[in-house]
């Protein structure tokens, strides 16, 4: 009987990829790899002493995660394969820019772009034509000098997946990448992208393949008369993954862009929680909405936290709200909430069904709901510090972290990822982290986030990213924006933690 | 304010059968009854109809395998009339009983009798969401073979191999006339093939968000043998208080079950045991007496009593009788003002859930309330009898899936705690008295 892999200790475990502590035997481990794991540092409260902070501090009880174990710290190259033009970049940076996300160190390595760097200048098709031996031998030259790439990255930089982003047509190619990645201890899975919808093919060739650096000095024409010239050359020697053939590998088969996949052999956690994001996400044109709740009664006593209804103001910006969506004119759209007064009071005025949804509750203050960060400075001016410290991954004492945030947004995410147009009323800290999954932000960047109040976010899903369009619908209401200050130090004066702080009555 | 707002998560708008196509013996009833386990769980109202049941209510007693040959018209006549009554009562559970998930388990293995489902579907506005399971190895058949049916009613009164003979016998009956899913022909329908009990998975277009839920579990169990052990943490400071919630450490005793659980588990000789525990200072410390690496969930931290962190029964009755009064009345769905739920429970617990599925041997040291949702998934307890599920200090419970379900064995470690179960009282209404509130709390310090 075919038995699955079990799942095997150290980093890459369920628990690290969901943003919650991972770590053998005991309360604090300090090593490279959980660092690189991301989540491993946050722990419950007392066990560890209060100044030992998370992150990068160091602490008593080092663990050391041994090596020998077979698999331990096991990275994972996920290696895409296609035909040109069939969506394989696209996935390899949404798929990377999710990964980090929920804190998987990802980064991709496409081949294309080796080959750019090295060629300098694209003249024609003809460069990728099988029986252009100088073109093999510099194509060859450039996949190598990406693997090598990976292997420091995954080997020496702490990464846990490499995206190997290439055409990977042949068998023989695949092999040498599977040799490759045994050699060096990596798991492969592999990511086809079969499509023959010619409309599909057009539009993806319009949207990415034009504005390519290889084509800046081509008209439209030219520039997809070579591009599907460029096609044919993989064409003839183009060998799709095979049931048979392929029955031990590890790989999804997505085709006509997700109508249909074929799933074999799944091996672990990363692997299952890759196929089930990738057979979530769907290229549709639509747009997201994000926005907070109108300005809240506790808004304006700079109160943090809570659960208070609107201010007349914030009641005035959910009648702009309401206008401003009608305008838009949208078929179709789900209003979300959450689970607080201020959101549902806000979507309210909107006279549409909308759905509530506790994950996107305000982040838990924990003792310090309610206060204002004066108040927080006097009673609790060591926690504050140390939130200044590391304001991603500090947790309030019973409260939460932007860290913990993110894993419990996870659904909200893959949901929105199925969805079409959707506008989401949410809080700043949440609306942080969902802007920071859409533009691809650090955990550095995201607490930062500028997200004012009256403010709607219009996301528009664009080439390989996202566009955002900013609309503010009112000036009027409190700035709640806490710059991170200049001296963080735990003995630093009142005056240097509240040097940052917005106006308030 | 919640006129037009939903707290239901909308996982789909209109009903859904999901349609089961195998020969016998491919785990098409464990596939429908865990899977109907799971969507219940996480509050998707699911029942399973399966015709096989049907058509032992109809013919009482059956006696061989040629009841199932294709050329036997009777037979073929009460097969399909159990189908349609199969059929007709899903319409009625969709209609009258608010039902959203429908699980129709028979082999279904013509497209004749899959047009019927399909039309019958259409004509009712349902969605329909086929699961085929695939599989040639005779080992996992045999296995099957072993495990489910030598036990069923069918072969009560035969001996093992007169039963196996009979129904590989009744598997050949159907093969004629099998005709898988097709990739070209059923293009249009929406469906997961499972090969090989997981090793290769087909998915075609997935129409909703329960069709991604159902497809990502299905990817995600398998049928190696294994165990999960559930246990709570050792007796902390504030058990032996009579205090709910908080953060505190083990008692005395609380120590010496942490030294107990760490013999136990050494002498159930596990290879690979995963061990998991919640942030909480009290699932660390009991792991921690264990010696082996354990890894720490936020998920599994116990439910968030809000306002009430840290207080006594008595404290929570003098200071918010009402709120008391309240979460008796209803104690799944029943939030602690600035806390949670047990249906709030359930939901951040459900990854938790879908990754003991993906492992074998787990450990979870957890706290009451987490261990009851724990329990109520793998047991299929309702949301009324989950809350007051019972689940005492220093008690290990070891659950193997055996057949279609669990088998449970309870293990006491001898060492003594409080008790902190406070059964339902009798009077919860929000004007009773003290002692009525009162009356079930456990004793305490």
């Amino acid at each position: 009987m075919w038995r699955r892999e079990p799942n095997t200790p150290g980093l890459l475990t369920p628990m690290t990829l969901m943003g919650v502590a991972a770590n053998s035997k005991g309360a604090c481990t300090n090593t490279r790899e959980d660092f690189v794991s991301g989540p491993a540092h946050s722990r419950g409260e007392g066990c560890r002493p209060q100044q030992m902070m998370r992150g990068s501090s160091r602490c008593k009880h080092t663990q050391n995660l041994s090596r020998t174990v077979c698999m331990t710290n096991c990275p994972t190259l996920i290696v895409t394969v296609g035909l040109p033009a069939r969506g394989k970049t696209y996935i390899s940076k949404k798929l990377t820019r999710y990964l980090n996300w929920i804190g998987v160190p990802t980064r991709e390595f496409n081949v294309g772009q080796y080959r750019r760097d090295y060629m300098k200048i694209y003249k024609s098709f003809e460069f990728f034509r099988p029986d252009n031996e100088e073109g093999l031998k510099i194509r060859q030259h450039c996949a190598s000098a990406a693997l090598n790439d990976v292997r420091q990255y995954l080997s020496d930089e702490g990464g846990q997946v490499a995206v190997f982003d290439a055409t990977n047509t042949t068998r023989e190619r695949r092999m040498t990448i599977f040799q490759f990645a045994k050699q060096n201890g990596f798991k492969v899975f592999f990511v086809e992208s079969v499509c023959e919808d010619p409309h599909v093919i057009q539009e993806n060739i319009v949207q990415v393949k034009l504005g390519s650096p290889d084509y800046t000095n081509c008209n439209t024409e030219e520039a997809v008369s070579d591009f599907m010239k460029r096609i044919q050359c993989y064409e003839n020697s183009y060998q799709t993954l095979d049931e048979v053939l392929d029955r031990d590998l590890s790989y999804i088969k997505i085709m006509d862009v997700g109508r249909r996949y074929l799933v074999n052999r799944v091996l672990d956690h990363i692997q299952s929680r890759i196929v089930y994001y990738l057979m979530n996400i769907h290229i549709t044109p639509r747009s997201i909405y994000l926005c907070r709740h109108g300005e809240s009664e506790l808004n304006i006593k700079g109160r943090i936290g809570g659960d208070s209804g609107l201010s007349a103001r914030g009641k005035e910006f959910a009648k702009l709200l309401s206008q401003f969506i009608a305008a838009q004119g949208i078929s179709d759209l789900k209003v979300w909430t959450s689970q607080m007064k201020r959101t549902i009071q806000t979507a309210e005025a909107l006279d549409v069904p909308y759905e509530q949804w506790k994950v996107l509750n305000e982040i838990d203050a924990g003792v310090c709901e309610e206060m204002m960060y004066e108040e927080i400075q006097e009673s609790h001016p060591l926690e504050f510090a140390l939130r200044d410290q590391d304001k991603y991954r500090y947790r309030y004492p019973k409260g939460e972290s932007y860290e913990d945030l993110v894993q419990r947004l996870e659904p909200a995410i893959m949901e929105l990822e199925r969805q079409e147009n959707v506008l989401v009323i949410c809080h700043q800290a949440v609306m942080r982290c969902l802007l920071a999954y859409f533009l691809d932000k650090t955990a550095e960047e995201l607490p930062y986030l500028k997200c004012p109040l009256h403010t709607v976010l219009k996301l528009t899903p664009v080439a390989y990213g996202c566009k955002v369009e900013s609309i503010c619908l009112s000036a009027e209401a409190v700035n709640t924006h806490r710059e991170r200050p200049e001296n963080v130090n735990v003995h630093r004066t009142t005056e240097d933690a509240l040097r940052t702080l917005p106006d308030h009555f | 304010s919640e006129s037009r707002g939903t707290s239901v998560p909308q996982f789909t708008n209109s009903p859904t059968m999901i349609v089961l196509v195998g020969l016998p013996a491919r785990g098409k009833t464990y596939i429908s009854k865990k899977l109907t386990r799971y969507l219940n769980w996480i509050g998707v109202p699911t029942r399973v109809f399966n015709v096989g049941q049907y058509r032992r209510d109809a013919t009482r007693s059956y006696n061989s395998y040629e009841f199932f040959k294709p050329d036997n018209e009777e037979a073929m006549k009460i097969r399909k009339a159990c189908a349609i009554s199969a059929l007709r009562d899903v319409c009625s559970y969709f209609n009258r009983q608010e039902g959203q998930v429908a699980v129709f388990d028979a082999t279904n293995t013509t497209q004749e009798r899959r047009e019927v489902i399909l039309s019958f579907a259409k004509e009712n506005g349902y969605k329909v969401f086929f699961v085929e399971s695939i599989c040639e190895d005779p080992q996992i058949i045999a296995e099957n073979i072993k495990q489910v049916k030598l036990s069923s009613p069918d072969y009560v009164d035969c001996d093992k191999e007169e039963a196996v003979a009979d129904f590989l016998k009744r598997i050949e009956c159907y093969k004629l006339s099998y005709t898988p899913l097709d990739d070209d022909r059923d293009r249009n329908l929406s469906y997961i093939k499972i090969f090989n009990v997981g090793s290769r998975y087909l998915v075609n277009r997935v129409q909703d968000h329960i069709q991604s839920r159902i497809v990502y579990y299905l990817m995600n169990i398998h049928v190696t043998p294994r165990s999960i052990y559930l246990s709570r943490h050792g007796e902390s400071e504030l058990n032996l208080l009579g205090r709910i919630g908080g953060d505190s450490g083990l008692s005395p005793r609380g120590a010496g079950f942490a030294s107990a659980l760490c013999t136990y588990m050494r002498d159930q000789n596990i290879s690979d045991l995963k061990v998991w525990t919640s942030h909480m200072k009290r699932t660390i410390q009991t792991a921690e007496a264990l010696g082996v690496p354990y890894e720490q969930w936020k998920a599994l931290n116990e439910i968030d009593a809000g306002v009430c962190e840290d207080m006594t029964y008595e404290e929570i009755q003098e200071h918010y009788p009402e709120e008391f009064a309240l979460r008796d009345q209803d104690k799944y769905r029943y939030r602690y003002p600035k806390g949670e739920s047990y249906e709030d429970l359930v939901q951040r617990l459900e990854p938790v859930i879908m990754e003991l599925e993906r492992q074998e041997n787990v450990l979870v040291i957890c706290h009451q309330a987490v261990m009851r949702c724990l329990l109520a998934y793998f047991l299929d307890k309702s949301a009324s009898e989950l809350p007051y599920l019972k689940c005492p200090l220093h008690t290990v419970l070891k659950l193997t899936p055996v057949a279609y379900g669990c088998k449970v064995e309870s293990l006491f470690l001898n060492i003594e705690a409080v008790n902190t179960h406070r059964d339902r009282p009798e009077n919860v209404e929000v004007d009773r008295d003290p002692e009525e509130a009162l009356e079930t709390v456990p004793d305490h310090i």
